[in-house]
This record gives structure tokens, C-alpha cells and sequence, in this order.
């Protein structure tokens, strides 16, 4: 067994920050009761000027005098904390949530995304498309894995021999020792892990509970780790909320673009598409607005969501400033890839067809594109379809049929057109009440063009275009 | 004129115009019309270019004109996009001559959408021919419409009223349908070389 633990060191940070634009303002998340505000993260700019974790919001406020605060939201951490299990999900069948970690079973894993240096600038890029400050280590246990992840970004310890010397060094006060063992090893001079191992299990055990044992053969792989695998829900659902009103649909477009690639991820991990999904738009009174995506096909390209979306949301006019913004998915259909031919010759930046369908029902309206087949019914009116369950002909059409038709037939106007061709007599219909009795004819107009008109039966005047042999 | 230019340096500055225009290289897009085939250039459609086509009125044989190429598109299984026609497309016509329908995307957009729609299919790279009829065009879109069919390497086709004849076209190629007193069309602008005098002379056919 072969784990990686990736770390997430500003998991609520990276929450708050990602559903913004990329900006150089501090910010901080605050937290704790009303009297005693302290400063729970702060991001680049604001630690430049001296605020760190754990500090008196008074005194943050003393050493920079305008930033931004956002109230740290523990639910909010869950969430995305949840949604990067969902992704891991899709590397490894076996996937844990640790505090502030996602363990990742990856042994199985190595075989198919390539050995771990390939495998692990994978995760890496990931992550950083997904907007997650991360550090990554690999470890024949999840506990070694954890462990190391927060001593040294990037260790990889491979051997199940090499685990002990690769833990030896790391110090006691960031081991994750139970509470207790990591105050009271340091007062007895016991200062790293190394020097753990070396104690007799006895006295350990005497002294500070089995618990520490237990811990210590885990993180050493002498003892499984208990675990409980992480399984996707069957639906997906992610909400952004924002301190301020948003009353521009353009100022939507980034947090959008990060929702439809959280949903991206989450399908990919599941090994599932989505074929509709909705954008619920909160305001401050009054229903939501809801906006519904549709598809023609299941899809989980996180571009081609965008798009979709995006192009829905375009249209929308805002009645009200929006406070937050939800994405919900409960329709997952499974995925079908889209084959594509080893000697394609488009380009390498070619849209595929899928995508461009859907770019233009986004804007055109969801009936905007039609494939027309041709029906077993012989009324000119009924001989086409976009309907796929209408049964289509199969026998090839023999008699004259003209390229275009007109959606109803008027009369032709100008001199008396020569005849080409026809009677051909259509009659028929009598069953479901649209009985037509004509004649048709092919007849050339003064002006050149050939037409497909039709008169009662018997006669040849009165002509009604119907279509052009253009 | 006290200054004397030695002529070699004018004709190496490419500054001007010796009447040999370079070699067109042959197309793979061939119009399916021997005749017209004979007299452009290219000896076909232009490739990655945009083709306005001028009618006098609807219906004056102007699928006629392209139904042989995207029959030969379709059944080669490569998607063609016709945007907003002016009237239905007849399935049973399109088939007899030849065109596999379900490669037919017909898209109906409103008439400020079709230049549009247009360029994003040319663009997309993944349609080998588009069919559009716009409404109002001025030389600025259509020239948009012109890069995107370069950019996607699509062939485009405009069809356009004949009265913006006069207006000047980006089009790599500009035909004009003429009905009267025969079937034939007019080459008004060709690339790569000077467009024939007299009409050529299609065969006349409604079936």
C-alpha cells in the first residue's frame, strides 16, 4: 500500500479567495466570539504586513488600517474540504478525510497515471487549477503520509524499511501524537519521533495510554490504519455566497467559471456527466432566480459547462443585485466519451461539434438547431421530421421533389408560368383529418426559376407555390 | 528627378507588379461543376475562403450550385451548417441529390444572430462547410466571416441579394446567378487570377 496525503494548509482561505478575482488587497478571515475577534487567516499582502493567524483583530486593525474581512465559515471549509475528496475520488478508489488533508490510496493508482513523480505533478496541477494551496507526500502509511506532508512538501518515502528513518527526525511536536503525548514527551527530553520508537512499549503504554501505541505502530504500518472511505453523494450541489451585492451579470462570469469547474472535477470522479444542471441566484428578498442548463448530451467538459452556462446566464437581465450564487446537479447521468479518429485532420484548437451545438443553443434558444429526416407520410407537410421518434422513410424518394419548401403555401404571383412536369396527384390524409386532394406541378416562372406548385385536381391555374427546385 | 533608382532594387522591394501573378496551387474543393471547375483558378472552390454567391431572386438554382459538394462533404462524413435559409430545406430533395442528411445541421437564428452563428462555426473548425444568409452584411462582417473561414479552414458560403453587387466583398470568390435568358453564373472576383469575361453556362436541370 502506497498512500499520499495532500495537505491543504489554507483550505478556509483558499475558499474565500477563489470565488473572487485574482486581487493584491489584503484580506483577512476573522473568527471567535464578538468581544474577542481574532484573525483565523490572512492571505499574501496581509501577512507581508505583519498579521498572522491567532492575532487580536484590534491588533491587526492597529498595524494596517484597511483590509478586508470575511467571517470564517466552518461549514463553508467542510464543503470544499468534501469537494476535494470528490476529486481525489477519481484517482483512487480509497480516499479519506483527514483534518485539513484528503489521504489518497495510490498504489493501484501508479499503474495507470504513471510512476509517482508523474503521477504526483498530476495532483499538482490540479490543485492549482482548482485554486487549493497544497503540499503533497507519499508514504507506505496514511498516517506516515500525513505526518510528512506537514514537515517537508514533496517527500515521497516509497520502501516500507525506509519509513522509520524517514520519520526519525521529524520532531515530537508535529508528529500528531495524541494531545497529551506531544506536551509530555518534550519535558522528558524526548524530542523526535526517532527517539519514540527507541522507548519501551511498556512504559509508553504506562504512562501516557494505549492510545500513543496504538498511534505509533499506525503510523509505522505495523498495524492497519482504521478508515472510512469517502463515497460521493448522488448529486452535486455548491454554493457561493459573497459580502457584497453583485448587480452585473458580468461580474458573475469568474465565480461561475470556478462552480462549473468544481462540477467538472467532482464528474470527473465519479466517472459521470451531467446533462442539466441549475444556477440558483439568491437575493435578498423575493424567490431565487433560477436559470436551468440544459444539454443535448451528458457532459462533463469543464469549458463546455462553462459555456453553457455562461451563455444562459448572459441572457438573463437582473432585477435584483445577487448575494450568492448555487449550482445544483441532481440529474447525473453516466458519460459517454465521444470518439475521435486517430487521423483527424481538424486542428488542435478545433471546438468539437458537441461543444459548438451547444454554444449556439445557449444563445439561439434550445430549439435553435433541427436535423430534418424524411417520413413515410406522403403529404409534402408531414414528409419531413425533426422528431427522432417519427419513424423515418427508408425507401429512396423517386418522383421530382424540389430542394426548398415554403412553411405554407401562397399563391404565385407574375404571368402564367410554363408547365415542366406533372400532374402528379397527391391525395391522401383522410385519416387524421388533414385529407388534401392536389395536383402538382413543375413549372418555370418568367423570372427563371423553377418551381413546385400545385393546383385543385383537374385544373391548371390558381397556382399555389409550395417549393423551389432551387 | 534628379534622382536616379536603379531598377533591380524596385523590383526586389516588391513594390511592383510584374502581371505573373504566382501559380495557384490546385484545390481538393471541387465545385462538382466541370464547367465552372474550367474556369476559376483554383479549379474549384477556393480552400479556407469565404464564397459569396449573388442571386437575383430565391429559388433560382442556387443549391443547385453547392448540393454536389456537400453531397460529396456529407457522405464523407464531415458536418455542414446551414444557418437561418430563407425557406425549409425539402429532405427528399437534398437526398436525391445526393446529400446524407443527419450530416445537416440547420441552425435557425434571428437575423442579428446569423453573422454570428456563422463565424462561430466557421471558427470552431469542426464544420468543413457553412451555408449562411444574412440579412444585413456590411464589408466589415463579411470580412470577419472571411478570417473565421480561414482560421477554421471551412468553406463558407454567403448568399447574398443581387443588388450588393456594387458593394465592394472580401470574398475569395463572388459569383452571380443568373437565370435569365439561360442558367449560367458570373464570376465577379476571383483570387489568384483575373475572372473569365462571359458567363459560364451551367446545365440546366430542375430534377
Amino acid at each position: 500500500m502506497l498512500w499520499a496525503c495532500i495537505l491543504l494548509p489554507q483550505l478556509a482561505l483558499d475558499g474565500v479567495l477563489r470565488r473572487r478575482p485574482p486581487s493584491d488587497e489584503p484580506l483577512v478571515l476573522v473568527s471567535g466570539p464578538a468581544q474577542a475577534r481574532i484573525v483565523h487567516a490572512a492571505n499574501v499582502p496581509a501577512r507581508a504586513a505583519g498579521i498572522y493567524r491567532g492575532q487580536r483583530l484590534i491588533a491587526a486593525q492597529a498595524l494596517l488600517q484597511q483590509f478586508e474581512m470575511v467571517e470564517h465559515d466552518a461549514e463553508d471549509e467542510a464543503r470544499w474540504h468534501r469537494l476535494l475528496a470528490a476529486w481525489a475520488y477519481r484517482y483512487s478508489a480509497e480516499v479519506g478525510l483527514y483534518a485539513h488533508a484528503v489521504v489518497l490510496e495510490v498504489s493501484r493508482s501508479l499503474n495507470l497515471f504513471g510512476p509517482w513523480p508523474r503521477f504526483e505533478s498530476l495532483l499538482r496541477d490540479d490543485l492549482q487549477e482548482l485554486g487549493f494551496r497544497h503540499r503533497v507526500a507519499l508514504a507506505p502509511t496514511p498516517h506516515a503520509a500525513y505526518v510528512l506532508a506537514g514537515v517537508q512538501d514533496g517527500l515521497a518515502v516509497v520502501a516500507p524499511e525506509m519509513l522509520r528513518d524517514a520519520l526519525s527526525p521529524v520532531p515530537v511536536a508535529r508528529a500528531r501524537l495524541p494531545v497529551e503525548a506531544t506536551q509530555g514527551l518534550p519535558s522528558m527530553g524526548i524530542r523526535t519521533l526517532g527517539q519514540v520508537f527507541k522507548l519501551p512499549r511498556a512504559g509508553l503504554q504506562r504512562r501516557f495510554g494505549a492510545e500513543l501505541v496504538a498511534q505509533i505502530d499506525r503510523l509505522t504500518g505495523d498495524e492497519p490504519t482504521p478508515m472510512d472511505s469517502y463515497r460521493p453523494p448522488d448529486a452535486f450541489e455548491q454554493r457561493m455566497e459573497w459580502t457584497h451585492e453583485i448587480e452585473h451579470v458580468e461580474a458573475l462570469v469568474f465565480p461561475l467559471r470556478r462552480l462549473t469547474g468544481d462540477l467538472a472535477a467532482y464528474l470527473a470522479g465519479r466517472d459521470g456527466g451531467v446533462q442539466r444542471f441549475e444556477l440558483e441566484l439568491e437575493h435578498r428578498s423575493g424567490p431565487p432566480t433560477r436559470v436551468t442548463v440544459g444539454m443535448l448530451a451528458a457532459a462533463r467538459d469543464a469549458s463546455l459547462l462553462f459555456d453553457c452556462a455562461r451563455g444562459r446566464l448572459e441572457r438573463l437581465a437582473l432585477h435584483q443585485p445577487v448575494l450568492a450564487m448555487r449550482l445544483v446537479a441532481r440529474d447525473l447521468p453516466p458519460f459517454v466519451p465521444a470518439g475521435r479518429d486517430l487521423f483527424d485532420t481538424r486542428p488542435v484548437n478545433a471546438v468539437p461539434l458537441e461543444q459548438l451545438r451547444e454554444r449556439l443553443r445557449a444563445r439561439l434558444g434550445e430549439q435553435a438547431i433541427r436535423h430534418l429526416h424524411r417520413t413515410v407520410d406522403p403529404r409534402p407537410e408531414k414528409a419531413q421530421s425533426d422528431m427522432a421518434h417519427v419513424k423515418a422513410a427508408t425507401k429512396p424518394e423517386t418522383l421530382p421533389r424540389p430542394t426548398w419548401l415554403l412553411d405554407t403555401p401562397r399563391p404565385l404571383r407574375g404571368p402564367p408560368p410554363d408547365v415542366l412536369a406533372g400532374p402528379e396527384r397527391i391525395e391522401t390524409g383522410w385519416w387524421d383529418g388533414g385529407d388534401i386532394r392536389r395536383d402538382y406541378y413543375v413549372v418555370r416562372t418568367s423570372q427563371g426559376q423553377c418551381a413546385w406548385v400545385f393546383c385543385a385536381p383537374g385544373e391548371q391555374g390558381g397556382w399555389m407555390l409550395h417549393g423551389w427546385f432551387a | 528627378m534628379g534622382q536616379v533608382v536603379a531598377l533591380d532594387s524596385l523590383l526586389h522591394s516588391r513594390q511592383v507588379w510584374q502581371g505573373r501573378a504566382a501559380p495557384v496551387p490546385a484545390t481538393t474543393q471541387p465545385t462538382g461543376w466541370p464547367a465552372l471547375d474550367a474556369a476559376l483558378p483554383t479549379g474549384g472552390w477556393p480552400e479556407h475562403a469565404m464564397t459569396e454567391i449573388l442571386l437575383p431572386a430565391d429559388g433560382v438554382g442556387e443549391l443547385q450550385l453547392v448540393l454536389p459538394t456537400l453531397a460529396r462533404l456529407t457522405r464523407e462524413g464531415r458536418p455542414v451548417v446551414v444557418i437561418s435559409p430563407p425557406y425549409v430545406p425539402y429532405v427528399a430533395g437534398w437526398e436525391a441529390r445526393g446529400v446524407v442528411m443527419s450530416g445537416v445541421d440547420i441552425v435557425q437564428a434571428d437575423e442579428q444572430d446569423v453573422l454570428w452563428a456563422a463565424e462561430q462555426c466557421l471558427r470552431s473548425a469542426s464544420c468543413a462547410a457553412v451555408l449562411a444568409w444574412p440579412v444585413h452584411a456590411d464589408d466589415r462582417s463579411l470580412r470577419r466571416l472571411q478570417v473565421a473561414a480561414d482560421t477554421g479552414k471551412a468553406l463558407a458560403f454567403v448568399f447574398r441579394d443581387r443588388r450588393h453587387a456594387v458593394q465592394a466583398s472580401p470574398a475569395a470568390l463572388r459569383l452571380e446567378l443568373e437565370s435569365t435568358p439561360a442558367w449560367q453564373v458570373r464570376v465577379r472576383k476571383c483570387r489568384g487570377g483575373n475572372p473569365p469575361v462571359g458567363a459560364v453556362p451551367l446545365a440546366s436541370g430542375w430534377s
